[in-house]
């Protein structure tokens, strides 16, 4: 199939799948079956378009032209193939966690639940292969729409407070700053096509492209670069799969992909270079990473920990794309994939531990390791892989940045990387360790191995198993990333 | 003189008509058929004319053959065909939905004079639109403002009364100073017609008769637009008047005032005179932008939802306003664009209001609890509408909103850009308390009988959503109408 059908089927897919779990909401076995299906369906989609990507040729779909000479279009792109991949690889993974956690856990509105899922991977498709800015900025704003819902469905007082830190937060950035951002693209260049080598160059004026490129990067909340972070960890609220998947994985990574594409497709890595703002911005990343690590080492809630330790790594990725070095972009583009699989691991262990063992405090786990050995083991494989220790994948990504800062020459951001991976190392890899080697705190529950569901253990599998995998595989995830800045 | 030749006079002349037809069939019922009728009529009328003027251009008619300037012409460009059936459609979705809604809201006996009156009020709008003659559209405005206080005196709430007195008070210096500025018109030029004033004007532009005329028109025609700070009229009437009295309102009579503005501004004195000899761009800028956010704010403390909305419609004329200041093709592209979305998205949330009246009886906020679960579809028409006014793509509302922000834009003036966004930002609040009322408080335990609304109500809401959904996404009709009708009225001047 050539890419102007997939295009079109890829977005549906999900939206379709949301219709399906619409109606069959009275069988709920029917329901998951239509979930699961559409998730799968999904990433044979996205497979079969990247597999296509060798027979080359830029495709172009039109959605619709809401302006003249700007419409809803979409098109394939490496960046966007891999973000689409890691997305719709991680979907039927979690849609099958989703399926053990939600039924153990007892969660209510669960039909409504798996249609806002489906939604917000659709809308999540329409950003990774949108064709310019401004269908991009459409399902943005879909995208924060459709999660809305996830984020508030527990329906109690907090997860409305959080509910509404979340909207204000991320439609508020992205209405204020970055539409504005968008609209003053178009009417200094008439377009707004991500184009290799930008849109925009050095004669607009300096200080005018400076103040865009801040209002781009500010305006993208969903990178949750400081001090725009606080929705993040207070979206922890919201059931286990949707922190794992969309708060790990699709919405904050739409947020840093957003910026990764401005920086290359809308300002060109050559202007980026030479604007004081984005070394400006970079510091600002910088000081992301080492405030968030320092925070998450302070919380003792582990969904909160790690929501932290998701606002430091998002802002490597934002680093990456604002050196405007080759290496960065590459190494943030990988660094999508690697951290979107680490990270979902662990999110997948905090709501196994929190399934099987009702604990959802770092302290509580004195002891865990041995009535759940499984998920420490997969702890422990996802936490090595974010701090980037082989043999796990995010070795690679992070040997990219780091070398990214080294051809930009800015030492002090080369030190926040590493000082950045120690700290990753006393928050993340200390608690597997604590779970293995330290006594249990109770006398009582410690009484043989108690694994959460088979559906979850399953899925932590897959993704633990990834990690590894891709320190040996990386190489057709580094050609895809590659692509980007050629 | 074919059919086809009086299309100009019959979405006037078929409501004007059909009104006494009302009064006279005396029930209720029988009186909601013939004004349903009449606005439908009206609506195909408006329609084949904006057909007939898109294609071959504007067209005249001499009303009983009295040729103009001598005779009142009726004359049917770009710009009134579009306002023609912005009108038209609104009153006859509007008049679709009202049998339940009028029923439950006017005693039976005074449902015949309501649709009389408003048919009236229809009547009044659609000449505005149509016609060439600066006092015909003083009558014609008389027309509509009379049948709108008695409309609004009908509201069930005893404030209703009182609401329709302020703006019956408010309304006529408003109707008044019109008049007074056309006179000072007519007494330079001796004549009423608008071609022939724009051409008669020039001359004597350095008067101070002129110069009067020109404030009188533009503070008369502003009470009308509520238009800050001559707003204080709005927000009760709104507020108060029966749910469907509210929508059409809302949807339609700023709108027409906003044309009445942009017929004598740019037609009549010209953009030359109104924005570079005298100041009305630096004047429509800032009460533009301090309806635009003082509104928006005081909207955010209002706990009663008609209320709220009715101070976002002062916030919305804001941006129309604010777009008209800009002068500029984009600009007033932009005020005309958002004349056709706003009453897209304003129609869909007051007929909603309409829909929570007639189940729940009252629209406070705390009598939204737990309506997300009982009114499922209401109150996603809500929540779509609400977004529409936010300007969230892909809906009518975002559409313009990226007029506007352009607009402001290639004027190099960012920090208005900014402000207008600011703008919306605190619309996503005041609509946001509503639905998490909806959706999240716990519901009143006397709530738990309540139903969705029946389908005769809620087939208009949607057919209002689904035409923001539409209209965010192919915008011939609106943004493509609007450019080609500002650049015939701008002609081709920047």
């Amino acid at each position: 199939m050539t890419a102007e059908l997939l295009l079109p089927w890829i977005l549906a897919t999900p939206f379709l799948g949301a219709v399906g779990v619409g109606y069959t909401g009275r069988w709920p076995n029917l329901r998951e079956a239509v979930s699961l299906s559409t998730a799968a369906a999904l990433f044979a989609l996205v497979v079969l378009l990247a597999l296509g990507a060798s027979a080359g040729g830029q495709t172009t779909v039109v959605l619709a032209e809401p302006f003249p000479g700007l419409p809803l279009a979409l098109s394939r792109e490496p960046l966007g193939l891999l973000f689409a991949l890691v997305a719709s690889f991680l979907w039927p993974v979690t849609a099958v966690y989703a399926i053990g956690y939600m039924r153990s856990h007892g969660e209510g509105h669960q039909t409504r639940f798996y249609a806002a899922f489906a939604v917000s991977l659709g809308a999540t498709m329409g950003i990774a292969f949108a064709a310019n800015m401004l269908t991009l900025f459409v399902f943005y704003e879909l995208l924060t729409v459709a999660t809305y819902p996830l984020v508030t469905h527990a329906g109690t007082e907090e997860a409305r407070r959080a509910g509404r830190l979340y909207l204000g937060m991320l439609m508020g950035t992205s209405i204020a700053f970055l539409l504005l951002a968008v609209v003053w693209t178009w009417q200094l260049s008439g377009t707004l096509d991500f184009t290799p080598g930008g849109i925009l160059n050095s004669d607009m004026g300096g200080a005018a492209l400076g103040v865009l490129l801040v209002l781009y990067v500010l305006g993208t909340g969903k990178a949750a670069l400081m001090p725009l972070h606080r929705w993040l960890p207070a979206a922890m609220v919201a059931p286990t799969p949707v922190s794992a998947l969309l708060h790990a994985v699709a919405v904050v990574k739409a947020g840093v992909f957003t910026i990764l594409k401005v920086t290359v497709y809308i300002f060109g890595l050559d202007l980026i270079r030479e604007l004081a703002a984005a070394e400006w911005l970079a510091y600002l990343a910088g000081a992301t990473i080492i405030l968030a690590s320092l925070v998450a080492m302070t919380r003792d809630n582990l969904k909160a920990r790690l929501a932290y330790s998701t606002i430091s790594q998002l802002s490597y990725i934002v680093l990456g794309a604002l050196l405007g070095i080759g290496a960065g972009v590459v190494g943030g583009s990988m660094h999508i994939a690697m951290h979107g699989l680490g990270k979902i691991t662990l999110f997948f262990c905090a709501g196994a531990i929190l399934v099987a063992a009702q604990k959802t405090r770092v302290s509580e786990l004195d002891g865990l390791g041995r009535r759940m050995p499984l998920t420490m083991l997969a702890f422990l494989i996802g936490a090595l892989s974010i701090v980037g220790l082989p043999p796990m994948g995010g070795t690679w990504s992070k040997w990219l940045l780091v070398q990214g800062t080294l051809d930009a020459q800015t030492w002090v951001l080369t030190a926040v990387l590493l000082a950045s991976s120690l700290l990753n190392l006393m928050y993340l890899v200390a608690i597997p360790l604590r779970a293995f080697f330290r006594p249990p705190a109770g006398l009582s529950d410690s009484k043989g191995i108690r694994e959460a569901p088979l559906a979850c253990l399953l899925a932590i599998a897959v993704t633990a198993s990834g990690c590894v995998l891709l320190f040996f595989c990386a190489d057709p995830l580094f050609r895809l990333a590659e692509g980007v800045i050629r | 003189m074919g059919f086809v030749d009086h299309l100009p006079v019959l979405p006037v002349l078929v409501p004007l008509l059909a009104a006494p037809l009302c009064v006279l069939l005396e029930s209720g019922s029988r009186a909601w058929w013939a004004a349903v009728f009449a606005a439908w009529l009206s609506l195909a009328a408006a329609s084949a004319l904006l057909w007939q003027v898109s294609n071959s251009g504007a067209v005249s008619y001499a009303l009983g053959g009295w040729a103009a300037p001598w005779g009142i012409e009726y004359r049917v460009d770009l710009l009134a065909g579009y306002v023609l059936l912005i009108v038209a459609s609104i009153a006859a979705l509007v008049l679709s939905y009202a049998r339940l809604s009028v029923a439950q809201e006017i005693p039976c006996e005074r449902a015949a004079q309501f649709y009389a009156a408003f048919l009236l009020v229809l009547a009044g709008f659609s000449g505005i639109a149509v016609t060439g003659d600066a006092f015909n559209l003083f009558v014609f405005l008389e027309i509509s403002s009379l049948a709108s206080y008695t409309l609004i005196s009908m509201g069930k709430d005893r404030r209703a009364l009182s609401a329709s007195f302020q703006y019956l008070i408010m309304g006529s210096i408003g109707a008044t100073f019109i008049l007074i500025g056309v006179g000072f018109l007519y007494m330079m030029t001796g004549t009423l017609n608008m071609q022939d004033l724009a051409a008669r004007l020039p001359a004597v532009f350095e008067t101070r008769t002129v110069r009067a005329g020109f404030a009188f028109l533009t503070v008369g025609i502003g009470l009308k637009l509520a238009l800050f700070p001559l707003h204080l009229w709005l927000p009760n009437a709104y507020a108060y008047a029966p749910s469907t009295v509210s929508a059409f309102l809302s949807a339609t009579a700023t709108k027409v005032a906003v044309y009445a503005l942009l017929r004598f501004l740019i037609v009549v004195f010209g953009v030359e005179f109104s924005f570079e000899e005298m100041p009305a761009d630096v004047l429509f800028l800032v009460l533009g932008l301090a309806g635009m956010l003082s509104a928006s704010l005081v909207a955010v403390f209002q706990d009663n939802v008609k209320r709220m909305l009715a101070y976002s419609s002062v916030a919305q004329v804001g941006y129309m306003v604010l777009g008209i200041s800009l002068a500029s093709a984009t600009g007033l592209t932009s005020a005309v664009l958002h004349l056709f979305n706003h009453a897209l998205m304003k129609g869909a949330l007051f007929l909603a209001l309409g829909a929570v009246v007639y189940r729940v009886g009252a629209v406070q906020i705390r009598d939204f609890a737990g309506l997300g679960r009982r009114m499922p579809w209401t109150m996603a028409a809500f929540v779509i509408g609400g977004l529409s006014l936010v300007g969230v793509p892909p809906t009518a509302g975002f559409v313009s909103k990226w007029y506007l922000v352009l607009a402001t834009l290639e004027k190099g003036w960012w920090p208005v850009a900014g402000l207008v966004l600011l703008g919306s930002v605190i619309a996503l609040v005041y609509v946001w308390r509503v639905v998490e009322a909806a959706y999240f408080a716990q519901p009143r335990a006397d709530v738990t009988a309540l139903r969705e609304a029946p389908p005769s109500l809620l087939v208009p809401i949607w057919i209002l959503v689904g035409a923001n959904l539409y209209f965010g996404l192919r915008t011939d009709l609106t943004a493509g109408i609007a450019r080609r009708a500002v650049s015939t009225l701008i002609g081709g001047a920047p």
